[in-house]
């Protein structure tokens, strides 16, 4: 086996992987802010003034 | 409901991967030319056949979200535009590592290349500009127009390396060629590691798809609390 078309080769596996990872770690955290932002705007609209008894 | 989709695809697609990495590394032989190097065809090729799929997909709900004004359309369309955009990346920087070893030189202006490149481009300005607009008709218009624009040129990523001289190889693939070109255990493979980076695509559409209505729903509530 050439060790260089070995080497290339594994830069190809490693870039395509990275560029997914990179994608699935920043949606997760999207997801978390989404979450967070959801559920600071719920206690925004219960806690306003019109909806106080 | 959804929750379990996603993670029944994300087990079929890391249950189809393994058997393909096994299969890909462990079980084909080398391409007698390029020796070791041409496995990266195994996510090259796939990674832009899913993305191609996806922007015309995608071109298919806008020109939906048009005809009938329904934001669901839009919302799915943008979710598999961000998908698309990603894989297609994938699609270009693993040639640029390929045409490195085969060519010596990481990039040449050649029409498939170029027509890829300006692809990618075009639908990462797509991503931005819905990030730019806030008002939600105009934005989803504009991303609809702008998505049916861009895959015209898609059409000329497909058909470059027929229809103009590449450095690009032509194509292999036995639907396009009648067949012949390429090994059957090979092009079965390409088109099972496909199959799964569809898989791995649609779960993550999917995701991308529930983020879409937790910020719709966000925007609603913002729009009744000012009421």
């Amino acid at each position: 086996m050439d060790a260089r078309n070995f080497t290339f080769m594994f830069y190809g596996f490693l870039a395509a992987w990275l560029i997914v990872l990179v994608y699935v770690v920043s949606l997760a955290r999207r997801s978390a802010r989404l979450r967070k932002e959801l559920e600071d705007v719920k206690q925004l609209v219960s806690t306003a003034p019109e909806n106080r008894t | 409901m959804r929750e379990k989709l996603i993670i029944a695809l994300a087990v079929g697609a890391a249950m189809l991967l393994t058997y393909n990495l096994y299969n890909i590394f462990l079980v084909l032989p080398d391409e007698i030319a390029q020796g070791y190097m041409y496995r990266i065809i195994y996510f090259h090729v796939p990674a832009a056949w899913v993305g191609m799929i996806g922007f015309f997909a995608a071109m298919t709900l806008s020109v939906l979200y048009l005809a009938s004004g329904n934001f669901r359309y839009d919302s799915l369309a943008a979710s598999i535009v961000e998908v698309s955009v990603v894989f297609s990346t994938v699609n270009l920087v693993t040639g640029s590592i390929w045409g490195r070893v085969q060519w010596g030189i990481w990039w040449t202006w050649d029409y498939r290349l170029t027509s890829q490149l300006v692809c990618v481009l075009t639908f990462a300005g797509y991503l931005m500009m819905r990030q730019a607009i806030d008002e939600p008709t105009q934005r989803a218009r504009l991303s609809a127009a702008l998505t049916i624009f861009g895959c015209f040129n898609v059409v000329i990523v497909w058909k470059s390396i027929e229809w103009f001289r590449n450095n690009h190889p032509g194509p292999v693939i036995s639907f396009r060629t009648g067949g012949g070109k390429m090994d059957p255990a090979m092009e079965h493979m390409l088109f099972l590691n496909f199959l799964a980076l569809l898989v791995i695509a649609s779960a993550l559409t999917l995701v991308r798809m529930r983020q879409e209505s937790t910020a719709r729903e966000i925007d609603s509530l913002r729009r009744a609390a000012h009421v």
